[in-house]
């Protein structure tokens, strides 16, 4: 299809919804048709390229021109064809191609020692002259990995129920990528269906090895899943490590005993408590079998207007709390508690390589049609993932923007807009600034060496 | 040569270490017959800690193991030629170790191991001269800083269970980049990229120093190899190095022992019950191909001599199988000859080894082969299927899968060896002809207590 056909296709498209007297409503759902006009109009291929050249698409002699050029992009087409290995010269080539091909995702992968799209030729020279040299430190949070604390939904069904847990995940993981980790140019996206990416950007985090890359997931990781044993979660010091104590004081305790507690119902029902019990350390049965007791009374004793999930847990942390036990491992179980129903899961895999691929923001999520927008980690309990720009409702948009006047970008008419400048702003422009200073120093200090060893 | 910088002794306010760093080959001269012994040495310190740490050997028991093994292995009747012996032999097994990747791997594992145990043993004062040696930049942090950040560094120490920090106890502040083993444990305080590490934790720090100068040395002394010493040496030190990297260390296996003596009609039985899956695999194509390419008919003859069976029931059976593919009178002429020779009847004369583990998982078979070592070579599908088919299942395949993807094929293979006959194997697998005699000793006492 040539690209008069599409703006012919969409204008088609308008006339028929004059005539259903819907104003502009463009059916739900997604189909390639709709993503051509997306692509053809909308996506932010500039920002995209400015970012990905993280300013060697500049004058300055330190910028190093083949750099987005050793970029691996892979397409996945609506055929399910898997298209890896794609590399582009400049903005345009990238342009073109998605514009012609039309990918349903697109992946971001490493910047490679050598043009990604020429790897073959060096295969033969042996040596591995082929390798990733750079990549952002990235994370993947996926809600199907919470399905065993999370009772609204299940799969890659959210809903605004659990979608705190990603907010937490946010908040905790963010936190720490900056004030202990010293990064400063991350950007979190909506994944578009159940989860969040997040992008280090940072110079230092770009060139981290596979072996601290896995160092940093493995700093985050508490949950550790093993089917085979009751307690997911479990702290054996005398303490938390300051990380983990910042996050339960700042955010976990917080979101599960204003949110969780009351939006999962964690203690209504029999089945809900006695996972809970399972989870504390009680080789007579003597705790478990009191608060036990107390909960299967039905809510008789209960105090109408308390919710019961709130007294219950009331109950649970008096009766371990209370130093009247004195068993191993009491001391920390409150703690591992609300750790197992709040803390980030991330998708270790993902971080710990560099040549893991991780979807583009912007792209549109081929099952729900929604736009895998930025999120702001400073508002990211605002967020709401229902109510993100999706495909057909900017086509609409668009549609009614198309009797306006003339603006400079089409995506500046639609609800895109906000998610683009929001990019530009606090990601995209403190990014491409530090990266300039960042070019200029070392270039300095290179012709001070060389000026150095010339002084002779 | 360059002067030979670590050879001097270290001395930084009179403390001594013993330990080298091994930045640059030594301007020695060594007798080609130390060469090999000294290398042969150090091979066995490191064969012991690989062996140890694959059997799972807690960290404070693996100290000690290391530290007995290098007083062992290592001595010299001349106090003085010890730091030299420790040095030749290390640049030796550079010149073995450096020539593939898997080779590579396994000897900056193991001597980043030795190292940090090494490392340990020594005092504070000389542990920071090594640190010193390394240039590493990192001073002490000042008692202010100390004082600052000193409620965080408390709560770490409680959360790994140790006693809280002192004010005369040394921290450095380093980029937590240095420290990954550190971070990764939460085994220290982060702020802002810098890790705060306890002087008792500088052993990460250097070791991660060791480990990178090691690694690009070794890709260096590869290049080196590969396009001059080679070929410079190719009538002295080229035949001693291949043999080293291939020299297994472990008990001989050319031998059958007592009960092992199998006769042709037991074989297939045998196999079934008995025949690791690399074995197993080549044992089955060749009942379904009727042949084998070279290296197949290696692995497995040989493995079948160390398992007992006879020249001349050896010769049967490679017959039977060969000449419904080739006839009876090719094989004669062109493969009967290989199996005398494997048999030692034929040209040097020499009673062939049977390959261990090391040896069959540095193989690189080639299309057609299906020699090599299965948990490396196979795809995951292919695997799981062969793993089913020996009657693995459950939860133990995925036990085994875990260990294919950290390539501890070894630990894979001793984890099927468990699955398939329901009882431990502690010592692990180091040889195929070991997991066929372990497995017979397991079937013998099980057919003892059935009788």
């Amino acid at each position: 299809m040539t690209r008069d056909e599409v703006s012919k296709g969409s204008d088609d498209m308008m006339i028929d919804e004059y005539e259903q007297k819907q104003g502009n409503v463009v059916p739900d759902g997604f189909n390639s048709h709709y993503l051509k006009v997306y692509y053809g109009k909308l996506f932010p291929y500039a920002d995209i390229f400015k970012w990905m050249s993280y300013g060697n698409d500049g004058k300055h002699p330190a910028c190093d021109q083949s750099y987005f050029s050793r970029r691996e992009f892979s397409f996945t087409l609506d055929n399910e064809v898997y298209l890896r290995f794609q590399s582009f010269n400049s903005m345009s080539e990238l342009e073109n191609s998605v514009k012609e091909k039309c990918p349903v995702k697109i992946d971001i992968g490493p910047v490679y020692s050598v043009d990604p799209s020429k790897r073959h030729a060096y295969a033969q020279s042996g040596d591995n002259v082929f390798t990733p040299v750079e990549r952002e430190l990235i994370f993947d949070i996926d809600m199907s990995d919470y399905d065993d604390v999370r009772y609204c939904c299940s799969g890659a069904d959210v809903c605004l129920e659990c979608w705190p847990l990603m907010t937490i995940a946010i908040k905790v993981i963010d936190t720490s990528l900056r004030d202990d980790f010293g990064f400063s140019h991350i950007l979190w996206v909506y994944s578009g269906r159940r989860g969040v990416h997040c992008w280090v950007c940072d110079g230092k985090a770009r060139r981290l090895t596979n072996e601290q890359r896995a160092a940093i997931a493995d700093y985050f990781r508490v949950y550790k899943g093993n089917e085979n044993s009751h307690k997911k979660v479990s702290f054996t010091g005398l303490a938390l490590h300051p990380f983990l104590a910042r996050s339960y004081t700042e955010v976990l305790m917080d979101f599960f005993e204003r949110k969780l507690l009351l939006s999962q119902e964690i203690f209504s029902t029999e089945e809900r408590y006695e996972k809970i019990l399972d989870m504390i350390p009680d080789p007579d049965q003597s705790i478990t079998s009191e608060l036990r007791g107390k909960w299967q009374e039905k809510r008789r004793t209960a105090n109408s207007k308390d919710d019961i999930n709130v007294l219950r847990w009331e109950q649970l942390k008096n009766v371990l709390q209370s130093g009247k036990h004195k068993v191993q491992g009491l001391r920390r179980c409150v703690e591992e508690i609300v750790f197992s129903f709040t803390y980030p899961r991330l998708d270790m895999e993902v971080s710990k390589h560099m040549n893991h691929l991780l979807k583009a923001p912007f792209c549109v999520h081929p099952k729900t049609g929604r736009v895998c927008v930025p999120i702001d980690p400073n508002r990211c309990e605002e967020f709401d993932p229902t109510a993100v720009p999706t495909l057909s409702n900017l086509l609409e948009q668009l549609n009614i923007g198309g009797l306006r006047a003339e603006v400079d970008n089409d995506w500046d008419r639609t609800s895109l807009g906000k998610s683009i400048r929001f990019f530009r702003s606090s990601f995209l422009q403190p990014l491409l600034k530090s990266c300039k200073e960042e070019m200029e120093s070392s270039y300095s200090a290179k012709l001070q060496q060389s000026k150095n060893s010339f002084s002779w | 040569m360059e002067p030979f910088r670590s050879q001097r002794k270290l001395i930084v306010n009179d403390v001594v270490s013993t330990l080298p760093l091994y930045r640059s080959a030594p301007a020695l001269e060594v007798r080609l017959e130390e060469f090999e012994l000294f290398a042969l040495d150090r091979l066995r310190v490191l064969k012991g800690i690989s062996d140890a740490l694959s059997r799972g050997r807690k960290p404070e028991e693996m100290e000690k193991l290391a530290i007995d093994l290098w007083k062992t292995n290592m001595r010299h009747p001349q106090a003085s030629e010890v730091i030299n012996k420790d040095i030749i032999s290390h640049f030796v097994l550079r010149l073995v170790y450096c020539r593939t990747e898997d080779l590579r791997k396994w000897f900056l594992s193991m001597e980043t191991a030795l190292f940090r145990y090494r490392f340990k043993q020594e005092k504070q004062e000389a542990q920071r001269a090594l640190m010193a040696e390394f240039d590493l930049p990192y001073k002490a942090v000042s008692s202010s800083e100390f004082e600052s950040v000193k409620e965080k560094l408390v709560l770490v120490s409680r959360s790994l269970g140790q006693s809280s920090p002192t004010a005369d106890e040394i921290f450095f502040k380093v980029p937590f980049e240095e420290v990954p083993e550190l971070v990764a444990g939460r085994r220290v305080f982060i702020s802002k990229g810098h890790a705060y590490i306890a002087m008792s934790q500088v052993v990460s720090l250097v070791a991660t120093q060791f480990r990178s100068h090691l690694s690009k040395a070794l890709i260096l002394t590869n290049r080196k190899w590969t396009t001059t010493i080679a070929e410079q040496e190719k009538d002295r030190l080229t035949p001693i190095v291949e043999a080293l990297s291939s020299s297994y260390l472990g008990p001989d296996y050319s031998q059958p022992k007592e009960f092992a003596l199998i006769s042709l009609k037991d074989i297939d039985d045998v196999a079934k019950s008995s025949f690791p899956l690399c074995m197993r695999h080549l044992f089955e194509k060749l009942r379904e191909d009727h042949h084998l390419k070279h290296g197949g008919r290696m692995q497995l003859g040989l493995f079948l001599k160390g398992v007992g069976l006879k020249l001349d029931d050896a010769l049967a059976f490679w017959k039977a199988e060969f000449s419904r593919k080739v006839g009876a009178e090719r094989f004669d002429k062109e493969y009967s000859y290989g199996i005398r020779h494997n048999y030692g009847r034929e040209g040097k004369r020499t009673d062939y080894t049977p390959y261990s583990c090391q040896k069959i998982i540095s193989s690189t078979p080639g299309v057609g082969d299906h020699h090599g070592c299965p948990y490396r070579n196979f795809n995951e599908e292919n695997l799981r299927a062969a793993l089913n088919k020996m009657g693995v299942t459950g939860r133990a395949v995925g036990d085994v899968m875990d260990k294919v993807r950290n390539r501890h094929y070894q630990l894979a293979c001793t984890l099927t060896f468990e699955a398939v006959h329901g009882s431990s194997c502690d010592a692990g697998i180091n040889h195929p002809n070991q997991y066929f005699s372990d497995s017979q000793k397991i079937m013998q006492s099980k057919n003892q207590s059935a009788a």
